[in-house]
């Protein structure tokens, strides 16, 4: 509120005397509304302290992204080394495979994660039975509900290379699979396609609302002109969908580095790490285990700043080209 | 004088309306048998014998029944107090959740608060901006929260986008004239929502109620930080040193006795999955029109 305040004093002194005296009515103005917005205020005071003291205090330990942090000094008081983490960093050969990894994992899931809920949605829309169409709905939105520990530990099991479910399925056909959690080139597939099994039918439901909310007399009237069930869903279905899709395309592009740390660290182990090794787990490791703060303050800090500009220029390509935003 | 009956007008389906009408219904098949058949595995698996399920003879119904596996989990005082801290992090972070987003999102409805857009931009910077893993973990060891069940209910309770879904509810579903004319008759903001906002909004309370209490009875990376004293971890950490780090619950044993406790290991991985998701599966069927509302009203773009 002082930040208003002073904004409008500060306004006022370079324009002339009236407007001052509106500025002065304003500001008793201003007064009475805080007054009348107290109990608000009173409503949003919870959250608002718990953002302040986890969200933006934090903020300011970015700084030891810049400093050789020690503990016994303090964030304020330890020495500034300024961009000496970030070239530590970006010589090191953890950072190509880490970028690399996080790109593939987040690029391979929305190639592949974008398209599919959209088919999905559109089959779901094209069956005629509803009661089959309940029950097909309910089962595909189940796996969502599964926790990622719980998910990993199914992956685990299913893919045990001796033992497992799909060991011994392709075992009655004389067929033997490889480890695919040993191997580095696998874990890129293991994890998307993993992801689509659990998230699919979830991820679907918002096409679905958007389907449903298409006027039915386009049916009609394309049924009329003898329209095929395909042609419908190319001509009414795909363009009335299209702005959702995008909108929720822009969403995903702005996490491209900040995929899910959990199911890669859980699924992570010695053998396929140089195809598992991400951002964020790098992160996790040098800061928790290996207890260089600094430096893993500066790692999370590019992940952040990354993920922001990818977010914006992709929010403002789609701006401009197709008058989607998201901002 | 015969009246012929009319038949009913039919639109005749071409051939490949036809051919798209099978292959949907064949492909939606398909895909709930791939999603229920794993699931139904794990639970056969349960009762089974470890050794026919590794040989790969239970593929439908258990070749014979063994309990053993829920027998020796339910035997460990570890599974019950996992068990006891997820329902008490579950209960106490949901309930708090509710306390602190729901008022701010009817706050955010207002289009008469004083500075409104100032806040909003408080609310979402985070959403985009964060400290990242080290200095939050640091603040949070400042305020004293390392080892304490408090850091499972309050520091990150504040959901934004919870608040928007509320926001937009707010907006949507509860008329203005009604804060008009509870004001007319002398009713002020808190009392006003209390006594007549709160009890017209159940159905955001349920969504995001259930979308929290889901949350939180599936996380496990806060615990992992937070919490080193084992007496007070969730489940899903236990589940963690069952199935991802292979640690068995019955500790290490040589000889003979290794070979059996390693088929009972092997039971209680699947038993643990049960127990664990059980509970959450069976709830949401039941509530699933409030899951997809809640995703709807999310949607909803302002």
């Amino acid at each position: 509120m002082k930040n208003i305040q002073a904004a409008t004093i500060q306004n006022s002194t370079l324009c002339d005397m009236k407007k001052i005296q509106t500025a002065t009515i304003q500001s008793s103005a201003w007064r009475k509304g805080i007054k009348k917005s107290m109990p608000l205020y009173l409503l949003l005071l919870p959250s608002a302290i718990l953002l302040f003291c986890f969200a933006y205090i934090p903020m300011y330990g970015i700084l030891m992204a810049f400093k050789d942090y020690s503990p016994t000094l303090g964030i304020m008081d330890s020495p500034w080394v300024g961009l000496k983490h970030f070239r530590q960093f970006f010589a090191s050969y953890q950072f190509g495979i880490t970028l690399k990894n996080t790109l593939v994992l987040s690029l391979y899931g929305i190639v592949v994660g974008f398209p599919l809920p959209i088919a999905l949605a559109l089959m779901c829309n094209q069956i005629r039975n509803l009661a089959f169409k309940k029950v097909f709905q309910v089962v595909t939105y189940l796996p969502h509900f599964i926790s990622t520990m719980v998910m990993c530990g199914l992956i685990l099991i299913f893919l045990s290379p001796s033992t497992g479910l799909l060991a011994n399925f392709f075992g009655l056909f004389g067929v033997e699979i490889p480890n695919f959690m040993a191997s580095v080139t696998s874990f890129k597939h293991v994890y998307v396609w993993s992801d689509i099994w659990q998230h699919l039918g979830w991820d679907s439901i918002i096409y679905l609302a958007a389907l449903s909310a298409i006027d039915p007399t386009y049916y009609e009237a394309a049924t009329i002109d003898g329209a095929s069930t395909m042609q419908k869903i190319k001509y009414i279905d795909l363009p009335l969908i299209m702005s959702t899709a995008l909108v929720l395309l822009i969403l995903r592009s702005g996490s491209i580095l900040g995929i899910g740390f959990e199911k890669v660290f859980l699924l992570q182990n010695t053998q396929n790490a140089l195809g598992s090794e991400i951002i964020s787990t790098y992160v996790y490791k040098i800061g928790m285990k290996s207890f260089q703060y600094s430096l893993s303050t500066a790692v999370g800090l590019f992940n952040t700043v990354v993920n922001l500009a990818v977010l914006l220029s992709v929010n403002w390509i789609a701006k401009k080209t197709t008058d989607t935003s998201l901002l | 004088m015969s009246v012929k009956k009319e038949k009913p007008v039919k639109i005749k389906k071409c051939l490949s309306d036809r051919i798209a009408d099978i292959a949907i219904n064949g492909i939606a098949v398909l895909m709930i048998a791939a999603i229920v058949y794993p699931l139904w595995f794990i639970i056969i698996a349960s009762f089974s014998n470890p050794a026919d399920v590794a040989n790969g003879e239970v593929w439908l119904w258990p070749k014979e029944w063994v309990l053993d596996g829920y027998r020796e989990l339910f035997r460990q005082s570890e599974i019950w107090r996992s068990y006891g801290n997820t329902i008490f992090y579950t209960v106490a972070g949901t309930f708090a959740a509710l306390l602190i987003n729901i008022p701010a999102g009817y706050a955010m409805s207002r289009k008469d608060m004083m500075g409104r857009k100032w806040i909003n931009l408080y609310y979402l910077i985070p959403m985009f901006v964060s400290g990242g893993l080290i200095p939050v973990y640091l603040v949070v060891q400042q305020f004293n929260l390392i080892d304490s069940v408090w850091v499972m209910i309050l520091p990150f309770s504040v959901s934004t986008y919870n608040i928007i879904v509320a926001r937009t509810f707010f907006h949507t579903s509860i008329p203005e004239g009604l804060w008009e004319a509870a004001q007319i008759d002398g009713c002020g903001t808190i009392r006003y929502f209390f006594l007549f906002a709160l009890p017209l909004s159940k159905a955001i309370i349920a969504v995001i109620g259930l979308w929290t209490a889901v949350g939180i009875w599936n996380s496990w990376f806060n615990a992992l930080i937070y919490l080193q004293d084992e007496s007070l971890q969730p489940l899903q950490l236990l589940l963690r040193r069952i199935l991802i780090s292979n640690q068995s619950l019955l500790g290490a044993a040589t000889g003979e006795m290794a070979a059996d406790l390693r088929r009972v290991s092997d039971m209680m991985k699947y038993a643990s999955i049960v127990i664990s998701t059980v509970p959450i599966m069976c709830l949401y069927p039941l509530l699933q029109k409030y899951f997809n509302q809640g995703v709807m009203i999310g949607a909803i773009k302002e």
